[in-house]
C-alpha cells in the first residue's frame, strides 16, 4: 500500500499546487458553505445598522 | 499616524469599504458560530466596534482582515460568556445541501459544517479563514496573532480530523452540547485568547 502515496507527487495536470492538501471533497464544500452566505442577500438590518452609523457620532 | 480626525471623506471610504466587507463578516461569522442569527448579532456588533475603532484602521490595509480580528475577538468573548455553543443551524446547511452540476456525489456540506462545528475553535477558525476565506497562511496568522507555522499545524491537524470524520461518517452528534466537550472548548479558548494557542510552539 505505499503506492498511494507516492502517486499523488507525479501526476500531471490533476492536482498540482497546494502541497499539503489533496483537497479532499469537503475543502470545496467548506468554501461553498463560506460562498452561500457572502452570496445572500443582505438583510435590512444591516442596512438599517449602516446607515445609523453617520449619524453615531 | 499621528492624526486622530478623520476628514469626512476618510470617513466615507471607511464606510463604504465597511459595507463591502459585512458579507464576508456574515459568512465567517456563520462558520464559527453556526447559527445564522447568532453570527449576524455578532457582526452587527463588530460593525459598532470597527466603527468605533475607525482611528485605528490603516486606509490602503485590507479592511476584511481588519474587520475579522476584530469579529474573532468578539465572538471569543461572547463564546467565554457562554452566549454561544457552537450550534448547528439545520436549516441552513440544508438550503445549501444542494450538490453543484456535474458533481458525481454530493458533499453532505450538513455533515461537513457539523464536523467542523465540533473542531476546537482555534482550528475551525484557521480553516475557516485559510480553506474557505482564501486568506493565506500569512494573513491568517496575523488575524489569529499567532505564528505561520501556528496557523499551519492548525488547519493541517482541522484537515485532518475533518478527513477522518468524514470518511469513516464518525462525526460527533452535537459534541459542542455536551458539557464536558464544551468545558474543554472553553479552557482551549483561554489559551487562544491568551494569544497562544495550544499548537503555538510547533
Amino acid at each position: 500500500m505505499n503506492s498511494d502515496k507516492s502517486q499523488t507527487t507525479g501526476q500531471q495536470g490533476a492536482k498540482v499546487a497546494k502541497p499539503a492538501d489533496s483537497d479532499p471533497q469537503w475543502a470545496n464544500g467548506l468554501r461553498r458553505l463560506y460562498d452561500s452566505v457572502v452570496d445572500e442577500p443582505l438583510p435590512d438590518s444591516f442596512k438599517d445598522l449602516l446607515e445609523k452609523l453617520d449619524t453615531k457620532d | 499616524m499621528g492624526g486622530n480626525q478623520r476628514t469626512a471623506s476618510e470617513k466615507a471610504d471607511f464606510k463604504r469599504e465597511l459595507t463591502e466587507v459585512v458579507p464576508h463578516l456574515r459568512a465567517f461569522a456563520r462558520g464559527l458560530c453556526g447559527r445564522a442569527d447568532m453570527a449576524d448579532d455578532l457582526v452587527q456588533e463588530t460593525l459598532l466596534k470597527a466603527w468605533a475603532a475607525q482611528e485605528r484602521f490603516q486606509p490602503g490595509t485590507s479592511m476584511r482582515a481588519w474587520t475579522f480580528v476584530i469579529l474573532r475577538n468578539a465572538y471569543l468573548t461572547d463564546m467565554r460568556r457562554n452566549r454561544f455553543r457552537g450550534e448547528y443551524d439545520e436549516t441552513v446547511a440544508e438550503r445549501i445541501l444542494t450538490a453543484p452540476a456535474g458533481q458525481e456525489e454530493p458533499i453532505h456540506l450538513s455533515d461537513m459544517h457539523r464536523a467542523l462545528l465540533t473542531l476546537p475553535p482555534e482550528r475551525r477558525e484557521a480553516l475557516l479563514l485559510v480553506g474557505a476565506g482564501g486568506f493565506s497562511y500569512e494573513e491568517a496568522a496575523t488575524i489569529c496573532d499567532c505564528a505561520v507555522g501556528t496557523i499551519k499545524s492548525r488547519v493541517g491537524r482541522a484537515r485532518a480530523a475533518l478527513n477522518a470524520m468524514l470518511s469513516d461518517g464518525s462525526i460527533p452528534k452535537r459534541s459542542i452540547d455536551d458539557d464536558a466537550a464544551h468545558r474543554a472548548i472553553l479552557e482551549e479558548l483561554d489559551d487562544v485568547a491568551a494569544g497562544n494557542g495550544i499548537a503555538a510552539r510547533s
